[in-house]
């Protein structure tokens, strides 16, 4: 059982019936005991960074996210979720994360792209990975994001893709992974990416 | 690197999808549910749906569509037609929606985007316009589907609705909407080169050509509904298509 958290940071159904075309069953709950319980942890996200802490805390779930990494659990966090996993946000202020990757999370700033960075762009593997496992420089993600992870160790990057910056967009360190873009809006490449998580949960 | 994106528009009116000409004329076409799975296949990037009836009472047939595509396809898409209060936005995006697309409530309401954005996040908050040339040389926005002319004008609304935070634009041009002789390429140009949010072309392709063209002068996302729904340009030779001229797509 995969326990999606339910922290109230918009619709997570999308993300259950992505797990389900690969075969995971998951559950949205907030209950501290169904996460303890779950094989794995995915905390999605959409919105802005210090909502979405605000609600954790709200919830009491952070010292339980806490305990369950520091156990060895897999933790995935996807888009906002994904930057929670850092140090600290400069979206509208200063905000500190869950700092299980050192780094923080920073605008895009370079003249003449747009903002958000939004729409598909390819992964380029910067380290091997079972979680990347017959993915290519081909293949393509869908991303919706103003602001981007700047990992102090960029090997925590395993793999990026390329706007004004290297954009992380594969993070994981240890059992902590996380997903910039949408693997469950990211057709065949994301099933495959789910199915790369699962194998390397089971 | 980005890709540009090609965009489906599918107009629903009481749960089937419709395709208007200029707004009328309106013609039955297909189950959205068959359709969204169908382009999702074909390698389309985006979808978008608009409610066209957005009546009270036909207002939870559609919800009901939402919950169906977002179990049926694995592509982000958009919700647009009947959104006029936050709690729309929340309805849509609790059934599986990724995005909602806002244009005459905003324009009576513009507070609206900014509240939206706020509460759910720009990324979802696109503000579409319909936009047609007056004899100033500049462009109005028109309301109710095209029937009332603001007097407002595009340009300055579109980087209003920048400033309010949406993430998003999609430019619909009257005047070549249903023509298919090509996109309003001065307009899309003139609105890329001025905002800092992705731009959506919308209204006037007929062929593979104009898509190109309009992806060139800077669109980030190419929009059309009966190119596709009759099948005249099929996706994948698109995409071919406009890789070859070397505008970078994403081909499955």
């Amino acid at each position: 059982m995969i326990a999606i958290v339910d922290y109230d940071v918009g619709n997570l159904k999308n993300v259950y019936t992505a797990l389900g075309d690969v075969g995971l069953s998951g559950t949205i709950t907030r209950d501290k005991k169904a996460l303890d319980a779950a094989d794995a942890i995915i905390l999605p996200g959409v919105g802005a960074f210090s909502d979405a802490m605000d609600n954790l805390r709200k919830f009491d779930l952070i010292d339980t996210l806490n305990d369950n990494v520091q156990k060895g659990k897999i933790l995935m966090g996807i888009c906002l979720g994904m930057q929670l996993l850092f140090d600290k946000s400069y979206e509208d202020g200063e905000f500190s994360g869950l700092s299980y990757i050192p780094g923080e999370i920073i605008k895009f700033n370079a003249p003449g792209i747009k903002i958000p960075h939004m729409g598909w762009n390819n992964l380029v593997i910067n380290r091997a990975s079972p979680l990347v496992k017959n993915i290519g420089t081909e293949d393509y993600v869908y991303f919706v994001h103003s602001y981007y992870a700047k990992p102090d160790n960029f090997d925590d990057v395993v793999a990026y893709a390329e706007y004004s910056v290297k954009v992380p967009a594969i993070v994981k360190k240890d059992n902590v992974i996380g997903m910039q873009f949408h693997p469950e809006k990211s057709s065949n490449v994301g099933f495959q990416l789910l199915t790369n998580f699962k194998e390397m949960i089971s | 690197m980005l890709t540009k994106r090609i965009i489906p528009c599918l107009d629903v009116d009481h749960g089937r999808v419709v395709k208007g000409k200029k707004f009328q004329n309106i013609q039955d076409v297909a189950d959205p549910v068959e359709l969204g799975r169908y382009y999702s296949d074909q390698g389309a990037d985006e979808l978008v749906f608009y409610d066209i009836t957005a009546s009270y009472e036909d207002r939870d047939i559609f919800i009901h569509i939402v919950e169906k595509v977002a179990e049926a396809i694995r592509i982000p898409f958009t919700i647009g037609g009947g959104i006029s209060k936050v709690e729309d936005f929340r309805k849509v995006l609790m059934a599986g929606a990724d995005k909602v697309s806002v244009n005459s409530s905003a324009v009576k309401n513009p507070q609206l985007i900014r509240e939206a954005a706020l509460r759910f996040g720009a990324q979802c908050v696109v503000l579409s316009i319909d936009a047609k040339r007056n004899n100033k040389g500049s462009w109005d926005v028109y309301v109710k589907g095209g029937r009332e002319n603001t007097g407002i004008d595009a340009i300055e609304w579109a980087k209003q609705g920048q400033d309010l935070g949406a993430g998003e634009i999609c430019i619909n041009s009257i005047d070549t909407d249903g023509v298919k002789k090509g996109y309003d390429l001065e307009l899309n140009q003139k609105l890329s080169s001025l905002l800092t949010i992705p731009i959506i072309a919308s209204g006037g392709a007929g062929k593979m050509e104009d898509f190109a063209e309009v992806l060139k002068v800077g669109a980030d996302a190419a929009l059309a509904a009966s190119v596709f729904h009759y099948k005249e340009i099929p996706i994948v030779d698109l995409k071919n298509y406009l890789h070859n001229q070397q505008i970078p797509v994403r081909r499955v």
